[in-house]
């Protein structure tokens, strides 16, 4: 008899274990071939074919890419700060890696024992726990760069500290919205208040998830925000001094912080591992594993299955997999913003449209709850609208010269010369 | 010389999205993302298709009896003007001339293809082959054995579908 209680005991130690190993392992794994989905896709969005030479489809690569680094010689510059420069790389790559611990994936598996929990650990800091470990990143870039003692090195270390911290602050008031909706900070009430809602945050709160997405992407150093590196004025900027699995620390983390942040935006904005439908709803709520709240506000058991836990870890998979494709898909097709005008976008415009943003769901919260509407879909219906009009006054101020130029905008200075003469002043 | 400068007739700001001209860009890079057809020609596996006027490795054509339809006549070995043919020739009981050694040194040989317009009985060609990799040096010279195994297409030299080029 499957009994509806949570694990406890050595089986709690068991599974946790369990859980450990298989979401790190995982997680690692996924890094592994999104480094290959970088690339194949890459190639076909260029019309090529990308790497298929090791194993069926090339699906080897990330082994062959692992064995080359790791035979590969290690290089130290001579006037390298020989420690900082060694611990770069761990700084960097160990946060990425272990913020993936309070994202829950699937639905609870429930098992003879009792209900495991799909995710690692549940901590009640939740997303606060993420963002700290994420920012503890830069200082792996920073000492990388300043490390490496060299200019291109030390320009992409400053650029991403500037960047980084910049970023941190439209993403966390960004996340306010989503907490004041949510009323908590851990993932796993952030996906139950999801399904109670009947709507995934992305609809009522549809700026902060434009804004979010927007510092995620200057928060893992991406394209068009990949200033630290900028291969085309930095050399590589801050690992340009990186060789073997040093460099490749590197490329795990970013890749690591990729694949952290697209979760965390599926976990956020897209319901996590929540599918459409209220069969697969269930959350701990005072000891009780429950599916929600009848209308006279009694608890309704929820009956998970393992077939729901396997649904939703796929649901949950697809989301993730969808921001990584974003992510590569963007890389590819918008070139580099200019480092004065990323930095203008963070502070002038991500920051005061988050602060304003959250003061005004903020405001449409308290009104909802003063009118006495119940938490359901109406009100996310309501929040859609006034966050619709937001987003789309946002993307008016935004555009059109406003805020920000497309290139084919910027040529105000007219040019007109016949015979040699002196080039064009900015008067002209 | 004047130089003109060409004015672009560029929109102003005002009336230019970024919003608009991003997603049209992540429109057409989604389209050639699911493209099916790719530029990269997968070689090993794809024969890659060579021109009928493409000149490679050389080939000796033979008479059904096995024999080589040079005649060691020397006008190779003459007009070739990386002077890598090596002809010793020689003449039998009724007096038909014959090669005794014809040797082609592929790395000295610029396949200008002369040596094939320049024989008489159309012996010596050179073919539409290039995959001749190999672990020595020496074996880059050819021997007239070799020669006359090798069974690959010979070169035109000119293209059947513009006969003004022949």
């Amino acid at each position: 008899m499957e009994s509806l209680q949570p694990i406890s005991g050595l089986w709690l130690l068991i599974t946790m274990s369990l859980k450990v190993t298989i979401i790190f392992g995982l997680v690692v794994l996924v890094v592994a071939y999104s480094t290959l989905a970088e690339r194949r896709v890459s190639a076909w969005i260029q019309d090529r074919r990308g790497p298929n030479r090791v194993g069926p489809f090339g699906l080897l690569q990330p082994v062959a890419d692992g064995i080359k680094n790791l035979l590969k010689e290690e290089t130290l510059p001579s006037t390298a700060s020989r420690a900082f420069f060694v611990l770069a790389p761990m700084f960097v790559l160990v946060p990425s890696l272990v913020t993936f611990a309070v994202i829950p994936i699937a639905a609870p598996l429930p098992t003879p024992v009792g209900v495991v929990d799909m995710i690692i650990a549940d901590v009640p800091i939740g997303i606060l726990y993420v963002l700290a470990f994420s920012s503890l990143a830069v200082y792996g870039v920073v000492l990388g760069g300043w490390a490496s003692n060299n200019k291109y090195a030390f320009l992409g270390g400053l650029r991403a500290s500037a960047q980084m911290v910049s970023y941190e602050v439209a993403l966390g008031l960004s996340l306010i919205t989503v907490l004041m909706m949510s009323g908590n900070v851990t993932l796993t009430e952030v996906v139950w208040q999801q399904q109670q809602l009947g709507m995934w945050f992305a609809f009522p709160l549809s700026l902060a998830f434009i804004l979010f997405v927007i510092s995620a992407f200057a928060e893992t150093n991406r394209l068009p925000f990949d200033m630290p590196e900028a291969e085309s004025e930095l050399v590589t900027g801050y690992h340009t001094e990186y060789s073997a699995m040093k460099f490749s620390a590197f490329m795990i983390s970013e890749f690591g912080h990729m694949v952290t942040a697209s979760a965390l935006m599926a976990t956020l904005f897209l319901g996590g591992w929540d599918l459409p439908g209220t069969w697969d709803d269930a959350f701990w709520h005072e000891g009780q594993l429950i599916k929600g709240f009848s209308q006279d506000g009694v608890a309704v058991l929820a009956n998970p299955a393992w077939w729901k836990t396997v649904l939703t870890f796929c649901g949950f998979a697809a989301k993730t997999s969808f921001f990584m494709l974003l992510y590569i898909w963007i890389r590819w097709t918008l070139p580099r913003f200019r480092y004065d005008q990323v930095m203008a976008l963070g502070w002038k415009v991500m920051l005061p449209t988050a602060l304003a943003y959250a003061m005004l769901i903020g405001s449409v919260i308290l009104v909802l709850d003063e009118v006495g509407i119940r938490w359901g879909f109406s009100y996310g219906l309501a929040l859609t609208a006034v966050s619709g009009a937001a987003t789309a006054g946002f993307i008016f101020f935004l555009d059109r010269g406003r805020t920000i130029i497309g290139a084919a905008g910027q040529s105000r200075q007219k040019v007109s010369i016949s015979g040699i003469s002196q080039p064009a002043t900015a008067e002209d | 010389m004047a130089i003109s400068v060409k004015l672009m007739n560029r929109p102003e700001p005002e009336q230019t999205s970024y919003l608009r001209a991003a997603l049209s860009g992540m429109a057409l890079t989604f389209r050639h993302l699911v493209n099916p057809s790719k530029v990269t020609q997968q070689y090993p596996e794809e024969p890659t298709d060579l021109s009928p006027r493409w000149r490679g490795t050389h080939r000796m054509e033979v008479h059904a009896d096995g024999r080589p339809k040079c005649v060691a006549c020397g006008l190779c070995p003459t007009v070739c003007p990386a002077n890598c043919i090596r002809l010793v020739g020689g003449e039998d009981d009724q007096g038909n001339r014959y090669p005794i050694v014809y040797e082609i040194d592929e790395f000295r040989c610029i396949f200008c293809g002369m040596c094939q317009e320049v024989c008489p009985v159309e012996a010596i060609h050179v073919g539409q082959h290039f995959e001749n990799a190999e672990y020595t040096r020496s074996r880059f010279v050819y021997d007239l054995d070799r020669l006359m195994e090798q069974d690959h297409p010979t070169t035109l030299l000119w293209d059947p579908s513009d006969p003004s080029s022949e």
